[in-house]
């Protein structure tokens, strides 16, 4: 198999990071090996999308919508940025020709609309048969470049196993609260292929909720509300926290703060980094009095990690004693935690049924990497860099001889570097999910029924 | 509901129940006379102007209940308590009825609407408000008990956490799935807990808004299909035409006579359209110099608003044809414009006495090409206004207090902003008709300029 050339483009996005030892893209991804992923390989996992995107609308039960899966958007990006929006599928196998006609770089998922997207200009916009979103999961977008005014050891596109925890923890935060607070069950979490991670909220609750109800949640998430205008950019006022924000730092937030974001990003050990954090104290006093036992320190055998927490503790005691001395000291120490470990979530994104979101299972066309699920109950064993590329899964195919059967439920799948993902993403989530999709199927349909019996009888 | 003739009044069905605000969730099954059909709609549209302008002075929540309370009893008090219920409710739907009609109506119609029912609400004591929140037929529950007694700590942290320094609980919470009140959600406001929202007692307000403006909501788009499909075609020679005028009804002096401060010749209109005329008629007056013709809108918008004023028909006449015959010739003046001139005067044919069109209507007229009539405020590019308002004499920093009213859509308050800042008094009442601008400036010119010597 040849390799072709690509754009050079792609080139342009590593700028940024350090060339030493950074691959090339063609070596990970290149229209070639999108084919063969798209192809008749079996790796991108078709019915299993097809299965997810239809609720148990499989047109086996009487109460199905046939037409369900076929009023859901996607939109592909080509290559050169070529963008289709407004396509729709009327069964898997139309969406499987399409894809396998355009090979796109990016799948992306849109909402169930009142007709075929494809068909909407055939629909007046008045009366009842309005183009419109009816259903749509809730999702959320969460990105690691929002958070480079806080990690140091990398900026931009880039991410490295010191700053990805920081996504470990914004996953567990928010999943805790979709569960536990607002009471969902079927939530996909998904590797983003770079720098982040999506969610998506798929019970039928969810689906149908409007876009204010969105922006409420969205917002009820929001902490960090920063721009370069203000130093102080998480303000907690009252006398407590509220419950929710309560359970994150006490099970999640401080335990990170001080623990593994001390080792990794030492935030207090250059005066660079402790003047930002000093910026965030709204008194001058206690700034000019740490300021003062931080300058002069002697020239210790300490690590960076050990003298960032010694400070963080000085921190801690000054406040602790001084917080009565204006409402705004009161939770000082909780808004710094905040500032540098809280989930911070592309609002935009969740506020509106139509907004686009890149499909589970896509390929990264900058890493070539496999937009994989996330188990949220053990998201620390998650490793960005070790997700499988383009390039490895063809190399596997290569030399693994036969095909790699992602259909096949044997132990065999297990070992494959994607199988593992597609299987996770069934037993995990997808079978869950289309259980209560029919139950609920099959109790709407038994209530319409006993209301018609109703109306007929004497 | 039936609307009859005058008779005497057949008693309601409608039993006063306890709640004290209805929640027009069905249309009223009794009788209303003719006349009670109009007025009974003006009364509460006057209310709900009262509502509008209080909101666009930005009144805060307190002022606003205090303004709906004297709105309310100016207007829509009767001694008999069931006779007051009942006409609340028929202006209700009446009102419904005017307003389904267009997106535009139906927007402003559902804000003031929700915000009257939101401030008579919190008007009303705590065992008023949980009767309404009943009526609603939501399915809220009290929390009590050991569920209460278990959520305790953390709905003392909510309420610590919202500046209240004692964890002191309400006695009473209701359970609600979070939809219901995104608002409380988006500020966590509320403890949430398995996908519902404990909303206290004291926040039912957010609650029952929200209820109740989904529903007049979707009442509004059934009533437009009602209308549209049967009750225009069948109402068309009793009720439509009292409907179609309910909606751009203006409610103060129709200037249909002029007053004494108002009459002007012919020799000084010149001179008093550049004093006096707010920017919407001293457009169109320039345009008529400048191009010597005017559109139909613009002739009537102008025409009425110089009959208003005080111009008589003679000079009227004399005005538009010195004008007119600039381009079009003595004879096809006469033929095609005197005789529309006279009719305004009410001279011809049906002999109404027009009257000068008010701001609501006039910031309503779609103008199109060619056309010079409509209100400059929501018609004109941002450049063309601020240029005009440059030739008023307004300094940059009126304009931008004027910008910022045209932006968020405030066009009478834009034009008052403007008056304001030309006279440098201010205006309480602010402008909603371009003669009562026109007569409020002759007020004040007159009383600067010394009396002419005798």
């Amino acid at each position: 198999m040849t390799r072709e050339e690509i754009e050079s483009r792609e080139d342009e996005s590593m700028m940024d990071a350090p060339q030493i030892n950074k691959p090339k893209p063609e070596e990970f991804f290149n229209v070639n090996y999108l084919r063969i992923y798209y192809g008749k390989s079996n790796l991108f996992p078709y019915s299993d999308i097809h299965k997810w995107l239809s609720y148990g609308h499989d047109g086996k039960h009487p109460g199905c919508d046939e037409y369900y899966f076929g009023r859901r958007e996607f939109s592909f990006t080509l290559e050169n940025d070529v963008y289709l929006r407004y396509k729709s599928f009327k069964n898997a196998s139309s969406m499987e020709d399409a894809i396998r006609s355009h090979f796109p770089y990016k799948i992306d998922i849109g909402a169930v609309y009142s007709v075929d997207p494809d068909k909407r200009h055939a629909y007046s916009q008045t009366g009842s048969n309005v183009f419109t979103p009816v259903e749509r999961e809730l999702v959320f977008d969460i990105d690691i470049t929002d958070y480079d005014d806080v990690r140091y050891c990398c900026s931009g596109a880039d991410v490295c196993s010191k700053c990805w925890p920081l996504m470990t923890v914004a996953i567990k935060v928010i999943h805790t609260s979709l569960t536990e607070d607002f009471g969902f069950k079927h939530i996909l979490w998904v590797f983003s292929g770079r720098r982040g991670v999506h969610c998506w909220v798929c019970d039928p609750k969810a689906r149908r909720m409007t876009n204010e109800q969105r922006s409420a949640v969205a917002e009820y998430f929001r902490v960090y509300k920063g721009n370069e205008n203000n130093a102080r950019k998480v303000a907690l006022m009252g006398y407590s926290l509220h419950p929710f924000l309560a359970r994150s730092y006490v099970d999640y937030l401080k335990g990170f703060f001080e623990g593994e974001l001390q080792a990794t990003q030492s935030i207090f050990s250059t005066k660079d980094k402790y003047e930002k954090i000093l910026a965030m104290i709204s008194d001058e006093d206690i700034q000019s009095e740490l300021r003062g036992k931080w300058e002069n320190s002697a020239r210790s055998s300490l690590s960076e990690e050990a003298i960032s927490l010694v400070r963080w503790e000085q921190l801690k005691n000054t406040l602790q004693s001084k917080k009565h001395k204006a409402p705004t000291l009161r939770m000082c120490v909780e808004e710094i935690v905040f500032t540098f470990t809280y989930p911070r979530i592309d609002l935009e994104v969740s506020k509106q049924m139509n907004h686009l979101l890149k499909a589970p299972f896509c390929v990264h066309p900058k890493t070539g990497r496999v937009c994989v699920p996330i188990d949220p109950n053990n998201c620390d064993e998650f490793d960005p860099l070790a997700v499988p590329t383009l390039s490895q899964l063809i190399e596997e195919i290569n030399s693994g001889g036969s095909r790699m059967d992602v259909d096949d439920d044997s132990d065999d799948s297990d070992t494959s570097l994607l199988g593992k993902s597609v299987k996770f993403f069934r037993s995990s989530f997808l079978e869950p999910l289309l259980k209560s999709c029919k139950e609920e199927i099959e109790s709407s349909y038994k209530t319409k029924i006993g209301k018609s019996k109703d109306s007929l009888s004497w | 509901m039936e609307v009859i003739r005058s008779q005497k009044r057949t008693p309601s069905n409608d039993t006063v129940s306890n709640p004290k605000i209805p929640l027009y969730l069905t249309a009223p099954q009794m009788e209303v006379r003719l006349e009670e059909f109009e007025l009974f709609a003006v009364d509460r549209l006057r209310v709900l102007k009262g509502v509008s302008d209080g909101l666009a002075r930005g009144r805060n929540p307190k002022e606003m209940d205090d303004l709906v309370d004297t709105l309310w009893k100016e207007h829509m008090r009767d001694p008999d308590a069931s006779l007051m219920f009942n006409k609340d409710i028929i202006s209700h739907f009446v009102l419904r009825l005017v307003y389904c009609r267009s997106d535009e109506l139906k927007k402003w119609f559902l804000s003031m609407e929700t915000a009257l029912f939101r401030h008579r609400f919190r008007l009303q004591n705590f065992e008023a408000q949980r009767a309404i929140v009943g009526e609603f037929g939501l399915p809220y529950k009290a929390v009590t008990g050991a569920e209460l007694e278990g959520l305790k700590e953390r709905l003392g942290q909510v309420v610590r956490s919202l500046g209240q320094i004692s964890p002191t609980v309400e006695a009473v919470y209701y359970k609600v799935p979070f939809e219901e009140v995104p608002d409380l959600v988006a500020s966590r406001r509320v403890l949430i807990q398995k996908g519902y929202a404990f909303v206290a007692g004291s926040q039912l307000v957010s609650l029952v808004v929200t209820q109740f403006r989904s529903h007049i909501s979707k009442a509004l788009i059934l009533t437009n299909r009602k209308w549209t499909t049967t009750i225009r075609e069948r109402e068309k020679d009793r009720l439509t035409p009292i409907v179609e005028a309910l909606s751009t009804s203006y409610l103060g002096p129709d200037y249909s006579q002029s007053t004494e401060y108002a009459e002007i010749s012919l020799k000084d209109i010149d001179q008093v359209a550049k004093s006096s005329f707010p920017l919407c008629m001293r457009h169109l007056f320039e345009k008529v110099r400048e191009d010597h013709h005017l559109k139909h809108g613009g002739r009537m918008q102008l025409g009425l608003f110089l009959k208003g004023v005080g111009l008589k028909l003679d000079d009227a006449l004399a005005f538009w044809r010195a004008e007119f015959t600039k381009k079009v010739g003595s004879e096809r003046f006469d033929k095609e414009y005197a005789y529309s001139i006279r009719h305004n005067y009410g001279k011809e044919g049906k002999r109404t006495d027009y009257t000068p069109y008010a701001c609501q209507k006039i910031i309503l007229s779609a103008p199109g090409a060619g056309d010079h009539h409509g209100c400059p405020y929501r018609h004109f590019s941002e450049d063309n206004l601020r240029a005009a308002l440059g030739r008023m004499g307004l300094s940059s920093r009126g304009m931008e207090g004027v910008m910022d009213q045209v932006r968020n859509k405030h066009y009478q308050l834009a034009c008052t902003m403007t008056f304001e800042a030309v006279y440098g008094t201010s205006c309480d009442a602010g402008i909603n008709h371009p003669n009562q601008y026109f007569e409020e400036s002759q007020k004040i010119l007159k009383s600067k300029t010394p009396p002419a010597p005798v």
